[in-house]
């Protein structure tokens, strides 16, 4: 009986102080969602600038070249 | 790869507020924010100066370095962007930029979840590009679709530059140039001052 009373006792205390656990609290490194090269073609987007697609890097940066010298009015 | 960067030349800048206007549209960014906002040095005095400020995505952000829960990143063009899905809105970073950049929407399509908002680039956040999650928290994704942020890329004045940073810098050197100016208003004398001249005499001949 002593020993039934000593096990109950056990349990419940074992059970009382898992409340007491601490959860770990390192930041997830999955937890930011993983940005998409802007090259990267979408489903459906309208808005692409005329004459490029998307998928291209390369047609992108050249996009962009020309979209930069496009502020250079030294160069029109 | 490119690293973008603005740059605002101040002899051009006619505080016409183009760019925070196309900022607000392109981004439907609410009342009480603005991503970008023009300053105007001694406004109302003659000779003032006005500059276009918004976040000037820094090689080494301090809103990084201070988010406690490490939501900014950088893309590889060199964007600094950040997750709302991770931000919990404590506004460290709004403190830490010296620019005052990360700002904390009460109100409004942004406010409602409680996060920061920072200008993006136009190259929106994390979820696909162009896609309408997208669109709803962080605005419209320009760069993914050929285009420079619409702040640069419509100014009237051609004032404020964006894109790549080597780009930008050699049109704001060619500008002046052709103004007559050189390394006094450009350069690291420009920023840290000249070097004192010394008196560089030859040295006396030894006699033996």
């Amino acid at each position: 009986m002593p020993g039934r009373t000593l096990a109950i006792a056990v349990l419940f205390g074992a059970a009382a102080l898992a409340g007491c656990g601490e959860k770990p609290q390192v930041l997830d490194a999955k937890a930011k969602t993983p940005d998409a090269e802007p090259w990267a073609a979408s489903a459906s987007n309208p808005y692409y600038a005329s004459g490029w697609k998307g998928g291209d890097k390369a047609a992108w940066e050249a996009q962009i070249r020309t979209r930069n010298q496009g502020q250079n009015d030294y160069a029109r | 790869m490119a690293r973008m960067k603005f740059i605002c030349d101040a002899e051009r800048c006619i505080e016409c507020n183009g760019c925070v206007t196309a900022c607000k549209a392109e981004n439907n960014v609410p009342w009480g924010v603005n991503r970008r906002r023009v300053v105007t040095l001694n406004d109302g005095v003659a000779g003032e100066k006005s500059i276009s400020v918004a976040c000037m995505h820094c090689s080494d952000a301090p809103c990084m370095a201070v988010c406690p829960v490490d939501c900014f990143y950088r893309t590889d063009e060199g964007v600094v962007l950040h997750d709302k899905d991770v931000c919990i809105g404590c506004g460290y970073c709004s403190y830490a930029c010296p620019f005052g950049a990360p700002q904390f929407p009460t109100n409004g399509e942004f406010g409602l979840r409680g996060k920061m908002d920072k200008c993006t680039f136009c190259a929106g956040g994390p979820e696909a590009n162009g896609s309408d999650a997208e669109n709803a928290k962080y605005g419209r994704n320009r760069l993914s679709e050929g285009k420079l942020p619409a702040c640069a890329e419509m100014c009237s004045t051609k004032a404020l530059l964006g894109g790549d940073g080597d780009v930008v810098a050699d049109i704001f050197r060619t500008r002046v140039l052709n103004r007559g100016k050189g390394s006094e208003v450009w350069g690291w004398g420009t920023a840290y001052g000249k070097p004192v001249q010394t008196s560089m005499a030859a040295p006396a001949e030894v006699k033996k």
